[in-house]
């Protein structure tokens, strides 16, 4: 009851910190969002399937260059279709990546990983014509809900809708998450963390099940990500370098993978930190 | 006839632990593979149960080929196991432990937005199962919190809840005290009947445990079968005795 209680409370002070907050701290709530719904998709790899994954900016980054593709090149300015678009992406890069990875655990995945998310990195930034190289590309201001905002000011437009959108997406991760792992499949995953062996001579297929929290990983990355592009208006190759894989796993860890919600608190500290 | 191995051979490089085994389980039977330390016990059951490939042989389940699938696949077919070295998920509780082979055996793991609280049927399931062994009073207790007897129990309990036909149980009594083991192998018997068990394979050193629960039993040296039959037969076979049984068989 108290923690609902805490909950209740915290989602209230997300709701009315645009309204009472400084600009600047209204702002850095955005990354948070963004982050905290990667973090909870990674937290279902690391924390419940027992899968450290050091190359998630893969995801991160293909959501956030589907938004600016899409918004720039392809003059697609609904936020929806971006997440819709950045979610299947990243399922289908997840599923093939996925496929190989989960085949080893501890460091030979975590190694697998970071190979995949360094071969689209240096992709990102080599193909200059195709996604501007280092200097990235732009993510033109999303029309929200099909209402396309462009009479307010940038920040107007992040503090106002852009926020409570981001809120809005994040609240509904959050309860599609806490279903999942309290599902059946969220039991088969936790049995994996904690012994596949075991797990596997109970007739719970270990690298089926794996792949699958690794594809939702994934697709809840790439909405992270695809969040991620607004605020800065602009994508570039360090959204998917290494460097952005070990934050995000420093955050869940920072937060704590073994609750639930530890993932988000980890992103709200490090969003705040400037981290 | 539930379970056929035939010609049965596995090499660990150049080391043979089975060398041309073969076995018939029929239904109803409890079988004991006995044998000293190395004789390829363990080694069978992780064939037979499909944790090793074999190098070469066969091993039918119904009468259908089932050589080289995995454990997965086989105890969705009906085969289940326990192991020597207790296996148990530390971090859930012992109902969490019976919910998931429930699941398992319900083919359910893949609903994503279900409730498994409102599952009523796994739920149920995992809870009369912790009943059938004693463990209904912990079912809350998280698995690495038991004592080591209800550890083994527990391991053993989850092979149950997958209500196999056939059930391969690896010393199911080894590291638990005296009191326990009797505990055990009632629970096991006795769960097996309710469940429905159609034929029950343990490895076991106890002789005094071999004896009293087995219809059958083959004694495996070097990893070849040394004999195969009632246990009053294997009490009576002196190569039996002199490599395996020992003393008890002797003073009986």
């Amino acid at each position: 009851m108290s923690g609902r209680l805490v909950l209740a409370a915290a989602l209230g002070a997300a709701v009315l910190a645009p309204l009472v907050a400084p600009t600047y701290q209204a702002l850095l709530m955005l990354p948070f969002m963004a982050y905290a719904v990667a973090l909870l998709g990674l937290n279902l790899l690391f924390g419940y399937t027992g899968l450290v994954s050091f190359g998630h900016a893969l995801f991160l980054g293909i959501g956030a260059y589907t938004g600016a593709f899409l918004t720039s090149v392809f003059r697609v300015r609904s936020m929806e279709v971006i997440l819709v678009a950045a979610a299947a992406l990243g399922a289908l890069v997840a599923a093939p990546v996925g496929a190989l990875c989960v085949r080893y655990v501890k460091i030979y995945f975590g190694m697998l990983t970071l190979a995949f998310g360094m071969v689209f990195y240096t992709f990102v930034l080599k193909f200059y014509r195709l996604t501007g190289g280092d200097e990235g590309m732009p993510f033109l201001r999303p029309a929200l809900l099909g209402r396309s905002l462009e009479g307010l000011s940038k920040i107007d437009y992040l503090v106002g809708p852009y926020y409570y959108y981001s809120l809005a997406v994040l609240v509904l991760a959050t309860l599609v998450m806490w279903r999942i792992v309290r599902s059946p499949f969220g039991l088969c995953l936790k049995t994996i963390r904690d012994n596949p062996t075991k797990a596997e001579t109970l007739g719970i297929g270990v690298a089926r099940y794996r792949w699958y929290a690794f594809v939702i990983s994934a697709v809840y990355a790439a909405v992270g990500g695809a969040l991620l592009g607004p605020p800065t208006g602009n994508v570039d190759p360090t959204l998917a370098y290494w460097t952005q894989s070990g934050n995000i796993v420093f955050m869940t860890l920072l937060g704590g993978f073994a609750s639930f919600f530890g993932p988000v608190l980890g992103a709200c500290r490090s969003s705040r930190s400037g981290g | 006839m539930i379970l056929r191995a035939e010609g049965l051979r596995k090499l660990y490089g150049e080391v043979c632990a089975l060398d041309g085994v073969s076995l018939a389980i029929d239904a109803g039977e409890f079988v004991s593979i006995i044998g000293p330390n190395g004789a390829g016990k363990s080694t069978l059951i992780n064939v037979l149960t499909g944790v090793l490939r074999p190098t070469a042989g066969a091993v039918t389940f119904k009468d259908r080929d089932v050589s080289g699938l995995g454990p997965a696949r086989l105890a969705r077919l009906g085969i289940a196991r326990s192991f020597q070295l207790v296996q148990i998920f530390p971090d859930l509780t012992v109902l969490e432990t019976l919910q998931a082979a429930v699941v398992s055996r319900l083919g359910r793991g893949t609903r994503l937005f279900a409730s498994l609280a409102a599952d009523r049927e796994v739920q149920e399931g995992a809870i009369d199962v912790a009943e059938l062994f004693g463990l209904g009073e912990k079912r809350h207790v998280p698995a690495k919190q038991l004592p080591q007897g209800d550890k083994k129990l527990l391991d053993v309990a989850s092979a149950f809840a997958l209500r196999p036909e056939l059930i391969l149980l690896d010393e199911p009594t080894s590291g638990v005290s005296t009191a326990d083991k009797t505990t055990i192998m009632e629970s096991l018997v006795s769960a097996s009947k309710r469940i429905g068990v159609r034929a029950i394979i343990q490895v076991e050193h106890d002789m005094d445990i071999v004896f009293a629960y087995s219809d059958r039993i083959i004694a495996l040296h070097e990893g070849r079968v040394l004999a195969d039959g009632p246990p009053a037969a294997i009490e009576a076979d002196r190569r039996v005795v002199d490599t395996v049984v020992g003393r008890r068989a002797r003073a009986g």
